[in-house]
């Protein structure tokens, strides 16, 4: 019961953000940033506005489904960065052991003693705000835990018999490594994958939020927010929409991890219900 | 002069709810006592349902398992009809076991000084300083080396053989009436195995302890029980006393058994003897029927052992 | 337990300089010197005499080894340096932030664990239950809120709106001022300390301990009092050490939003000038006190557990 509830819960609240930022175009007619008219600055949600309007009279309804486009951008294109990363350390790692495991180790442990946000925020730094830099610092910054589970899933992989005959049959590394081990630990690389997209989510809002990632006028829900925290009083509805577009998405990828990886592994669910 | 028996189990049953209402017996309508100060063996390949006879008894089912049916009647009283506040009482103080597994059984963050103490502070309302003395006795008695310095000792600093010899001083620290031991030597190193039996037999004839042993090894049980019930597919299907059931065995079963059993110097004829497997067929559990169950099971002659 | 301790200490040296290392090599070799990164927002005209003057000011002019064995010399040193921006020293800044910092995480860690490991404890006493459920639905729901966002709400509820409490700033330092930021920063090890400790009773729960236990003749509360807690605790007590990491992270947002005068805001300002030399010395300040904290939780560990120390 439980399971299908995340898998299915999950499923849908990221369907609903990957189609929303997909077809926005389709779903609003109004333009994110050009739609700006002071005579409907700050109105209330109502029938024109279903999300009501920000300082500058633009359709937050418009801009949270704009906005959903460089969030999910950011996460999955980070997140890809990430796992690539991550897997391609783990595993040769992993398979190589010797002293490039050591340096690896290492670097992991490092990695994992800098929080991810304060990494990313160094990142930014050198770079400067914007998309790329964005793409980059959140891409660099969260592998580590996908770089332990590849490295520890190669090394009870590399005893098995097959990964051996292979060996014996003359199959290069890198044949094994795609063909052997990969395949065989992909289930919980995508879990991670799809709780990383979550946490890319709300890293990105947050670096924006701080005035460090997206810069305005771009939609984005992070710099959605620091105007709206301005006009809070005023107009608490410019808070309210981006904040609960954030919480859903993550919410929904957050529940899509822990249904997959409920699936994955049973035993994990007769232990978390 | 009939003697009450310590404990008597009558028409015990106990069932799993299955998918659709329905109930698998995995403990089905048995009957068996045991006497004061008699050690009474339950033997039986793994999945027989001799250890949930035992944790039926002591009351330690785990859900979805559950009693369905008949009596545990302990010096008198039916168990099933005690609150759980008396069967709490009861157990440890007057029925006590002991588990396979010595080297999960005991808590690795506790002391086994403190996790003896708890006995005294629970059953007989000592005070923590008071039951940490009666702790150093009590680890003396199981013939643990060096008590004063091992009460303080934590249990991953012990050997198998050491951690449940700790078990054995916990179960028996309030001298109960009846010791339940489930496997309590199978985890251990054979030489080891022989030194714990013998100390769990010692121990309970000096206290009058009746024992309630179960085994899937008739070796085992033979060196200790007085009598023997042979369990199969969840039910008693033979029990005897022991000495007749190794000369004279009735069911095919045991004799499938005791056949199973290599021994030194007894049937060695032309140079090797035969050790006779039994055919399994307990797999599936929801397939067996009553015929299946006293169907003469086809022995054949297994691995050969050469001497 | 000393050499234990002693020992730990000893293994987070290579962890600090590889740290540094890693944050002297983002800082250094990428694209340009500190004068250009500074002059590239065009607060300055790149005037190459002015440049290189800077350079020579700052030690950019040397070989990047030669930097990295003064980097490393300074550090031990304690000197982090001087602020472009204020031109005061880096300690120094950092020094008079870093205990509101402190306050702030040690009481919204304090938030978490008060609230959170309860939960999760009860959750998992009655496993399936309604209040089991909520909570989970609680827990997974307080991961995924993006936290200055709750404080952008609590701000709005409680202090604009009821005006029960300030809405930012350090005030006199004194608890009112707390309570909003420690909230929201606590919520999400709150939600993962719930998750977490559900999990970890319930495992321990199932433990063969635990039934020997029961077949002592102990009531339930006991069980749980003398057996499960302490079991527990070792997975709790890890939580929370790698919880101040993240905790760390979103301590920069939210002293942020509510304008807290601690090193993470400072961070913040820091990074939005390109103020290199404090950027540097934050972070290194914030990963010491990480690992610190790491160590402490450990030590804790070992003085739980008596198998760490042989270990």
């Amino acid at each position: 019961m439980h399971l299908r509830f995340n898998l299915l819960l999950g499923g849908i609240l990221s369907a609903v953000v990957v189609l929303g930022g997909i077809f926005a175009s389709w779903l609003t007619p109004l333009d994110p940033i050009m739609s700006a008219d002071l005579m409907n600055a700050e109105m209330p949600p109502g029938r024109e506005f279903w999300f009501g309007t920000d300082a500058q009279g633009r359709d937050i309804y418009t801009r949270v489904l704009y906005g959903a486009q460089v969030s999910l951008a950011v996460g999955v294109i980070s997140q890809l960065i990430n796992s690539f990363i991550g897997t391609a350390l783990g595993v040769s790692a992993g398979y190589w052991g010797g002293w490039w495991d050591d340096l690896v180790n290492g670097l992991t442990n490092v990695m994992l003693a800098i929080p991810s946000l304060i990494f990313a925020l160094a990142v930014m730094a050198v770079l400067g705000p914007g998309l790329s830099s964005l793409l980059i610092a959140l891409g660099l910054t969260n592998w580590s835990w996908t770089c332990r589970i590849a490295r520890s899933s190669t090394l009870s992989l590399k005893s098995q018999g097959y990964v051996q005959a292979a060996k014996t049959m003359g199959y290069g590394d890198i044949r094994i490594m795609f063909g052997q081990l990969l395949p065989n630990m992909i289930g919980p690389i995508l879990v991670m994958a799809t709780l990383g997209i979550g946490s890319a989510v709300l890293s990105e809002a947050a670096l924006s939020f701080l005035g460090l990632g997206i810069h305005p006028p771009t939609p984005s829900w992070g710099n959605m927010l620091t105007d709206a925290r301005e006009l809070i009083v005023i107009a608490p509805w410019a808070a309210i929409f981006p904040g609960l577009a954030i919480f859903l998405t993550v919410l929904g990828f957050n529940l899509l991890g822990d249904g997959l990886r409920d699936a994955l592994d049973p035993h994990m669910r007769t232990r978390r219900v | 002069m009939t003697v009450q028996p310590l404990l008597d189990v009558k028409n015990l049953t106990v069932s799993l709810p299955a998918a659709g209402g329905r109930q698998h017996g995995i403990v089905r309508d048995i009957s068996f006592n045991i006497l004061p100060g008699e050690a009474y063996g339950l033997v039986g390949e793994s999945g027989s349902g001799k250890s949930v006879t035992s944790l039926a008894v002591i009351g330690l089912l785990k859900k979805p398992l559950r009693t369905s049916a008949g009596q545990i009647v302990f010096k008198g009283t039916d168990l099933r009809t005690l609150s759980s506040r008396a069967m709490r009482r009861l157990r440890g103080d007057r029925v006590a076991m002991i588990f396979q597994e010595p080297m999960t059984a005991l808590n690795p963050l506790a002391t086994v000084g403190r996790q003896i103490a708890e006995m005294f502070v629970l059953h007989q309302g000592k005070t923590w300083k008071e039951a940490h003395e009666l702790a150093v006795g009590a680890l003396a008695s199981v013939r643990v080396p060096a008590p004063e310095q091992r009460v303080h000792a934590y249990p991953h600093q012990m050997s198998g053989g050491m951690r449940q010899r700790v078990m054995i001083a916990i179960a028996l620290a309030c001298n109960p009436d009846l010791l339940i031991a489930d496997e309590p030597t199978t985890a251990l190193d054979v030489t080891v195995q022989a030194e714990v039996l013998k100390l769990i037999q010692e121990l309970c004839t000096a206290r009058g302890t009746a024992v309630l042993l179960i085994s899937h090894d008739l070796g085992v049980i033979a060196n200790m029980c007085q009598r023997v019930g042979v369990m199969y597919a969840g039910k008693i299907v033979e029990e005897r006393d022991t000495y007749e059931l190794f000369s004279d065995p009735w069911h095919d079963y045991t004799k499938g058994l005791l056949g199973a059993l290599p021994r030194l110097g007894s049937r060695q004829r032309h140079g090797r003897s035969r050790l006779v497997d039994i055919d399994s067929i307990i797999d599936d559990r929801s397939r067996l029927t009553e015929r299946l169950c006293f169907e003469p099971r086809k022995l054949r002659a297994g691995a050969e052992v050469r001497p | 337990m000393l050499r234990f301790t002693i020992r730990r200490l000893l293994q987070m040296i290579p962890t600090v300089i590889t740290v540094a290392l890693l944050i002297f090599i983002i800082f250094s070799v990428v694209p340009g010197s500190f004068a250009a990164s500074m002059m590239a927002d065009g607060r300055m005209d790149a005037d190459p005499a002015l440049m290189e003057r800077m350079n020579r000011e700052f030690g950019l002019d040397k070989p990047l080894y030669e930097r990295f064995g003064q980097y490393l010399y300074d550090i031990a040193r304690f000197d982090l340096g001087t602020s472009f921006r204020t031109r005061l020293p880096v300690t120094h800044m950092i020094n008079e932030r870093v205990w509101a910092s402190l306050k702030l995480a040690i009481a919204a860690m304090l938030f978490a664990a008060v609230i959170g490991v309860p939960l999760g404890f009860i959750a998992a006493l009655r496993p399936g239950s309604i209040f089991d459920t909520a909570t989970m639905i609680g827990a997974v729901s307080g991961l995924s809120m993006p936290q200055f966002w709750l404080g952008l709400l609590l701000m709005y509820l409680f202090a604009l709106q009821l005006g029960w409490l300030p809405s930012f700033g350090y005030g006199d330092g004194g608890f009112m001022h707390l309570i909003l930021p420690a909230i929201t920063l606590g919520l999400t090890p709150l939600a993962l300390l719930a998750r977490t400790t559900r999990a970890g009773v319930l495992d321990v729960l199932n433990a063969d301990y635990i039934r020997t236990a029961h077949s002592k003749g102990m009531s339930n509360q006991k069980v749980v009092r003398w057996h499960v807690a302490r079991n527990a605790l070792v997975l709790i007590v890890t939580t929370i050490g790698l919880q101040f990491g993240s905790l760390m992270g979103a301590a920069v947002v939210i002293e942020k939003l509510f304008s807290w005068p601690g090193i993470g805001s400072l961070l913040v300002d820091s990074v939005a000038v390109r103020d290199i030399p404090t950027v540097q010395g934050t972070i290194l300040v914030i990963v010491l006190w990480f690992l610190v904290i790491n160590t402490l939780i450990d030590l804790v560990y070992a003085a739980i557990d008596p198998r760490i120390k042989q270990g």
